[in-house]
């Protein structure tokens, strides 16, 4: 997947393109609305993060012109300002869903997840491992012709084995990508996960394998 | 309420009536005076007229005084009504004629100069007159004198009529001016009047300027009005503006940090330093947090103050914030679900506080549930409109239940869990506006609490 981020705050941009990265998706970096017009006209992509206070303008400018041009580029505004008074404004004008800086990363993916899965038509995200095919926006995998549901949790674990797949990750890392900081859980909770995945997958030739001492990695069966 | 003072209208009105009624008793008086005098002053010129032919008819034959009365002298008096007619003619102080004891009107009476007095005899009031005259052509002049007078009978008659009609008159005058102020009261207070009705339909927020036309002593009401609604928009545009502002200038900082300590937390490997990014992320979260929902908050206490309601679909409401939360709740495998009544309902309300309100329930719903639970969004229509939201997770402690709508007021089995709370403040301070409440409980069907908005109606 390749997503636009149109944000002027350097860290907050760096830090996002790298949590994508992580997820396997490339992200585009505009630091002011004339980039981001700029990379809209080259580049087709799945989904555009747009910030609304801009040192070249108001985002909301850019929604406008994106709306207004018929693009179906579905758009996540990133905004800091007050709850109440912007909420309606924002989808008013098209944009398909918000979040409120600061913000957690999960939160933001979450979001990404459900509008590109209401959206439907966009790019499918399927990947293939060891005969297992797997869509990350959807959470449905297959194998040998029957196909299952992953709930969300499960989902998003997947998501990191298919991103490297037969690279170790460790618990504290997968904890990362699974839980929000609000969260108060043990390490232990990642076992739970990683047990019904492996369930899950039963009937596919891949699986996830525990590295004593290091973590997990997704392997094909021998 | 202020203390009132009498209605303008009614005042003026009772003061216009008074006038009326003084001006009415003054024409009253000056009608029957002005008629009294004239018809006396007619009544005195035919006395005198009487009484002079009747002198003339005084002559000395020989020595010997007679005297011949003179018809008209009588017929002229006895045109009015039923009035008695006395006279007596005296020379030298003795009575020649007529009726010796009728009394002289007292003072001199000059030669042909008459003299007029009103007295009473046998019982009737009578209004005399005196002529007297020198009767030359006999041996030595004789001194006559003629007494005429009449009783009042017709002028009484006279003088009642004139009395009845002024009295008429003044009366009509008094109730055509009573009402003719009443008419113009209500003229002059017409302007007064329509600037309270256009006040009085304005809706809470509508605070541009009067510009009715208004007459010149309303002016400088209607201008202080108006420069007191343009402080008042631009204070409230300024709290909102400051509301705004405030929220962009505390999370965009925060926003930093929180990224640069989650960037540094996937870097850091030893337990104890991804602890302590730990704590400041979630330490970040909860001020942001309460910084929100304090700038919520104010924002909800600005818009009740002002509440301008309009018709709200609260299943519209409760699937679009259902549909905004899905993803947050998604997160924890918590499935949402949504049992809205098949027929559409109607609620009068603010749309973006009651947002506000189910939003913040949802919001804390989802936050306290463990992973994987169930919430049910329920809306049951009808007196009252009641919006239940039931989760499993850990439910309010019993102590809890009442102080919770309490401003920074948590949970006690909630320290675990980021919050400010304001939350439930800002749905109770919201419900309060719509005049319903908010009611907390137990879940009935097991595990967790059910939270209700409580509405009038829908």
């Amino acid at each position: 997947m390749r997503y636009l981020l149109v944000e002027d705050n350097a860290d907050l941009a760096a830090a996002l393109t790298g949590r994508f990265a992580l997820a396997g998706h490339v992200v585009d970096h505009a630091d002011c609305l004339n980039d981001a017009e700029l990379a809209t006209r080259t580049t087709d992509y799945d989904l555009i993060l747009l910030d609304i206070m801009l040192p070249d303008g108001d985002g909301r400018s850019f929604l406008k012109r994106h709306r207004a041009a018929d693009n179906p580029t579905p758009v996540i505004v990133l905004t800091a300002r007050s709850e109440v008074s912007d909420r309606v404004g924002l989808l008013d004008l098209g944009a398909d869903d918000y979040i409120t800086k600061p913000f957690d990363y999960t939160e933001l993916e979450a979001r990404v997840r459900a509008v590109l899965r209401r959206l439907g038509g966009a790019a499918a995200n399927t990947r293939e491992f060891a005969g297992l095919s797997f869509d990350s926006t959807t959470g449905m995998i297959s194998a040998a012709g029957s196909s299952e549901q992953l709930r969300n949790r499960e989902t998003r674990l997947l998501e990191v084995f298919f991103a490297a797949p037969g690279q170790v990750f460790s618990k504290s890392h997968l904890m990362d990508r699974l839980f929000s900081f609000s969260d108060e859980v043990s390490e232990n909770a990642i076992e739970v996960y990683v047990g019904r995945l492996r369930r899950k997958l039963a009937s596919s030739e891949a699986t996830i394998e525990t590295v004593r001492g290091l973590g997990y990695r997704m392997v094909r069966r021998e | 309420m202020n203390a009132q003072l009498p209605s303008i209208r009614r005042r003026l009105v009772v003061q216009l009536a008074l006038v009326a009624a003084l001006l009415s008793v003054a024409f009253f008086l000056t009608v029957r005076g002005v008629a009294g005098n004239a018809t006396e002053q007619t009544q005195d010129s035919i006395l005198a007229a009487s009484a002079a032919s009747i002198a003339d008819a005084v002559y000395s034959d020989d020595g010997a005084v007679r005297v011949e009365l003179p018809y008209s002298a009588l017929s002229m008096l006895g045109t009015v009504s039923e009035d008695r007619v006395f006279y007596r003619v005296i020379v030298d102080g003795e009575t020649l004629t007529g009726y010796d004891d009728l009394p002289v009107p007292s003072g001199r009476a000059g030669p042909r100069a008459p003299l007029f007095d009103t007295y009473t005899y046998r019982g009737d009031s009578l209004r005399s007159v005196v002529i007297s005259r020198a009767l030359s052509g006999a041996s030595r002049p004789r001194r006559v004198e003629v007494v005429v007078a009449q009783t009042r009978l017709g002028l009484e008659v006279i003088s009642a009529r004139i009395t009845g009609t002024a009295t008429a008159i003044a009366v009509a005058f008094f109730l055509v001016a009573t009402a003719l102020s009443a008419l113009a009261a209500r003229n002059a207070l017409q302007p007064l009047n329509r600037l309270a009705e256009t006040m009085a339909r304005r809706g809470p927020k509508d605070l541009r300027p009067v510009t009715d036309e208004t007459p010149e002593e309303l002016a400088p009401l209607v201008a202080g009005l108006n420069s007191f609604m343009q402080r008042l928009g631009a204070a409230l545009t300024r709290s909102e503006d400051l509301i705004v502002e405030a929220a962009h200038r505390v999370r965009t900082p925060l926003a930093t940090v929180r990224t640069q300590a989650e960037v540094m937390h996937l870097q850091v490997e030893k337990p104890a330093n991804r602890s302590a990014l730990r704590q400041m992320i979630r330490a970040v979260d909860e001020s942001s947090r309460s910084a929100g929902q304090l700038l919520d908050h104010a924002m909800v206490t600005l818009r009740s103050d002002q509440l301008e309601t309009e018709e709200t679909d609260p299943g519209e409401l409760l699937h679009d914030v259902v549909g905004r939360l899905g993803p947050t709740a998604e997160l924890k495998d918590i499935t949402i679900r949504l049992e809205l009544p098949p027929e559409q309902t109607r609620v009068m309300g603010d749309p973006i506080l009651l947002q506000n309100a189910v939003r913040n329930i949802l919001d804390n719903a989802i936050k306290y549930s463990a992973a994987e639970t169930d919430i049910t969004v329920r809306l049951e229509p009808g007196n009252p409109c009641r919006l239940v939201f039931c989760d499993q997770g850990r439910g309010f402690a019993a102590a809890d239940i009442t102080r919770l709508p309490d401003r920074f007021s948590r949970g006690s089995n909630v320290s675990d869990v980021v919050g400010s709370g304001l939350g439930l403040t800002i749905v109770a301070d919201v419900a309060r506006a719509h005049g319903g409440s908010l009611e907390i409980a137990d879940n009935p069907e097991g595990a967790g609490a059910c939270v209700t908005l409580v509405l009038p109606s829908c």
